[in-house]
């Protein structure tokens, strides 16, 4: 144990999955796309296809954006947890590895905030 | 070297307290700001009792200045008649 | 007759029988019995006695001093409220920078009462119990006349009325809350290193000094008094935190690298803490004193570097995340006031957009980035406000795990690139902020795991007002955690311009001017 205490105990992680209902917690961030001043945090099932969290969550959460009208989805650069990946959309989150509490961002390459800086 | 600094609430105490400090500290430099006034001094500064009496013209007691202190930098050294700040660098 | 005349005692010799000589060594307890907190830490003191009170203020004198300090707190109260003094504000705007600081502000002073309280039990020198010991009660004074104060203004205004309620609840205090909390939980010694030296000495004179001086600048006589009455504590509570390092430096070279680990771990959680206090200074004051950077540059830069040099002969070092700090502070205000903003409905304050003037100042202080990057984003707000299509975020943000600040600080050398920083403990993933709340998390994760987390407390439920069912067809989520907060959306938040607040400030200001 690393944190200097006066005797032993257990840590009890407040945010565990368990503590949830079935459901897992999801961050979002659309990058160069400060206007959304923080990655969103989701409530999702693990079972929501990757399609579905698009429309029905991405979507009313970014689409006041200027550029989103036109995101190429084709082009759309995803990261999950920092690592670069290529979701299949017709797949689960689970499917497609992304477990409770990931942070899933994406860039769209060419749209970078209003006039490109960032916002 | 660096600046050690106090700032006073600025009132009819204090005004006082400036004028003694600025009397005993050649080098300090007086930076007013609303309600307040804060003194730089390079290096070390210190307070007189004797210099605020003169300037008052009653007893004070160096510790009476808590009560308009805001806020100083350095290490204090007080004892009845005077009362520094400096740094050890 | 002759009479012997008793000299008046000298400050040392007084100091010396009123404090030190009232101590005394147990002789049937044993002694780490009776101060059983002193070794956990790791820290080593050999000898308590060398412990010298530089202000040798001894009880009899402080009752008589703080006494001086309430009567004119008191006596300036009165005539505040005698005055009708809330309505001398430069502009109503401003009431909304003192809900922030009464919301958060209190609690923490109360905070620190019982962490001082602790240390005055627990501090295993006589010396340092009665400093300690004083200090808990200047904070308890604090806690006072700030919930005292409060009262200025909520008989008047919208969005304070349940402060102690709010505290615990909402969003953004979780922020104070917590880091005073980890300050609570650490041993004696690294309680005063967080709070006495990093918090005190490096950091509120951010808070109190130019943002209470710019309270005057604004003609808040009210918060003027009571955060000057305040400030006037503090001098001796930077002293001691300076003192109580000195000391620990000096008792043991096996201290050194304990205490750095300290300083640099609460002077980041610190400066963290303040980032509200930038967004205050820049956007809340309608008359500004100076900009947060250049406080920042005063305060921290010129005057934390000189302790810095003076204490680098212990051999501590300059935390390494100062070279980050230096960085933010072009943009940590912008940054903080466009989340809020955006954060409207979620708050308990208004928010509004610059004027063109209040533009041009923060262009003119902030020449390097104000005008390529948050010019632009005020320009946008302004323009949807006025097609009636008032910018908001409604989404629940993603929050550190440290210091618990929506993740809104960008990377800082890309600010444009939101940072985002992640580790794993026990197979659960956990984010931060930044590099240096990541390090504070990795070196204590089991401290950190257990944090609160607003938005994590939320979506598990927690937050609904008592009596709704979340499993009703027609439960909105947002507004049943709006009435666990005890706010009303639109009436304690959202727009300045066109709030019963600023209705209600015109309309008594006018009746203060005319017969009608």
């Amino acid at each position: 144990m690393s944190v200097q205490s006066i005797r032993p105990f257990k840590a009890a992680a407040k945010d565990v999955a368990a503590n949830f209902h079935g459901q897992q917690v999801v961050y979002f961030c659309w990058d160069q796309h400060l206007m959304f001043y923080a990655p969103v945090a989701k409530l999702l099932p693990p079972d929501i296809t990757f399609q579905a969290v698009i429309d029905t969550e991405l979507t009313p959460t970014y689409s006041r954006h200027p550029d989103f009208a036109r995101i190429d989805w084709a082009a759309v650069q995803w990261f999950k947890d920092g690592e670069a990946f290529t979701p299949v959309l017709d797949t689960s989150l689970a499917g497609n590895g992304i477990t409770h509490k990931t942070a899933v961002h994406f860039k769209t390459p060419g749209l970078n905030g209003l006039n490109g800086n960032g916002f | 070297m660096s600046n050690v600094f106090i700032a006073l609430q600025t009132n009819e105490e204090s005004r006082y307290i400036v004028e003694a400090l600025l009397e005993d500290n050649p080098t300090a430099v007086v930076d007013e700001q609303p309600a307040m006034v804060k003194i730089n001094v390079p290096g070390t500064l210190v307070l007189r009792r004797e210099t605020v009496e003169e300037k008052m013209g009653r007893p004070f007691d160096l510790q009476e200045m808590q009560v308009n202190l805001i806020t100083l930098s350095g290490h204090v050294d007080e004892d009845e008649n005077e009362f520094r700040l400096s740094w050890n660098d | 007759m002759d009479m012997s005349v008793k000299k008046k005692l000298g400050l040392k010799e007084k100091y010396a029988l009123m404090t030190r000589n009232l101590g005394w060594e147990p002789s049937y307890e044993k002694r780490e019995d009776v101060y059983p907190l002193l070794d956990y830490e790791g820290i080593k003191i050999h000898d308590w006695d060398t412990w010298e009170d530089p202000f040798r203020l001894t009880m009899d004198s402080y009752w008589k001093y703080q006494a001086e300090k309430e009567r004119k707190l008191y006596a300036i109260i009165d005539a505040f409220n005698q005055n009708n003094g809330h309505l001398n504000v430069t502009d109503a705007r401003y009431i909304n920078a003192m809900k922030v600081f009464l919301s958060a502000v209190p609690a923490l002073e109360y905070n620190a009462h019982r962490g001082f309280a602790r240390l005055g039990r627990h501090m295993g020198g006589v010396g340092p119990q009665v400093a300690c010991q004083m200090q808990a009660i200047d904070e308890m004074r604090h806690c006072q006349t700030q919930i005292h104060s409060i009262s200025n203004y909520n008989r008047f205004y919208n969005g304070i009325h349940d402060w102690k309620h709010m505290n615990d609840r909402l969003w953004y205090l979780s922020v104070p809350k917590s880091f005073f909390e980890d300050a609570c939980t650490c041993g004696p010694f690294e309680f005063i290193i967080a709070i006495g030296f990093s918090f005190e000495y490096v950091l509120t004179n951010l808070v109190f000094v130019p943002f209470v001086s710019g309270a005057a600048y604004n003609g808040d006589m009210g918060t003027m008094t009571f955060g000057f009455s305040a400030q006037s504590d503090e001098a001796r509570h930077m002293t001691l935190g300076l003192e109580v390092i000195k000391f620990m430096l000096e008792q043991d070279p096996a201290n050194l690298p304990i205490v750095q680990k300290w300083i640099d771990k609460w002077t980041w959680r610190g400066v963290r803490l303040l980032t509200i206090v930038a967004m205050m200074m820049d956007y809340m004051l309608p008359k500004r004193v100076m900009s947060w950077k250049e406080a920042w540059e005063i305060y921290f830069e010129e005057n934390g570097m000189s302790l810095f040099k003076d204490l680098a002969r212990y051999g501590i070092k300059v935390p390494d995340c100062v070279e980050q700090i230096k960085k933010e502070k072009d943009h940590l205000s912008h940054q903080a006031w466009t989340t809020f903003y955006a954060a409207a409905p979620m708050t308990n304050f208004h928010t509004w957009i610059p004027s063109d003037d209040e533009l041009d100042w923060l262009s003119a202080k902030y020449p390097d980035t104000f005008d390529k990057y948050y010019r632009p984003r005020f320009e946008f707000f302004r323009e949807q406000a006025e097609k009636g299509e008032r910018f908001v975020n409604p989404n629940l943000p993603q929050l550190c795990q440290v210091c618990q600040i929506p993740m809104l600080f960008t990377e800082p050398d890309d600010p444009t690139q939101i940072a985002y920083r992640q580790s794993e403990h026990d197979g659960e993933k956990y984010h931060f902020c930044s590099d240096h709340c990541q390090h504070i998390f990795d070196n204590e994760p089991e401290k950190y795991v257990e944090a609160w987390l607003p938005v994590h407390q939320i979506l598990q439920g927690n937050c609904f007002a008592e009596g709704d069912d979340p499993s009703a067809p027609d439960f909105d989520p947002i507004a049943s955690v709006m009435k666990y907060w005890h706010l009303e959306n639109g009436r304690d938040n959202g727009d300045f311009a066109g709030s019963e607040d600023e209705k209600n400030f015109a309309a008594w200001r006018g009746m203060t001017t005319s017969n009608t």
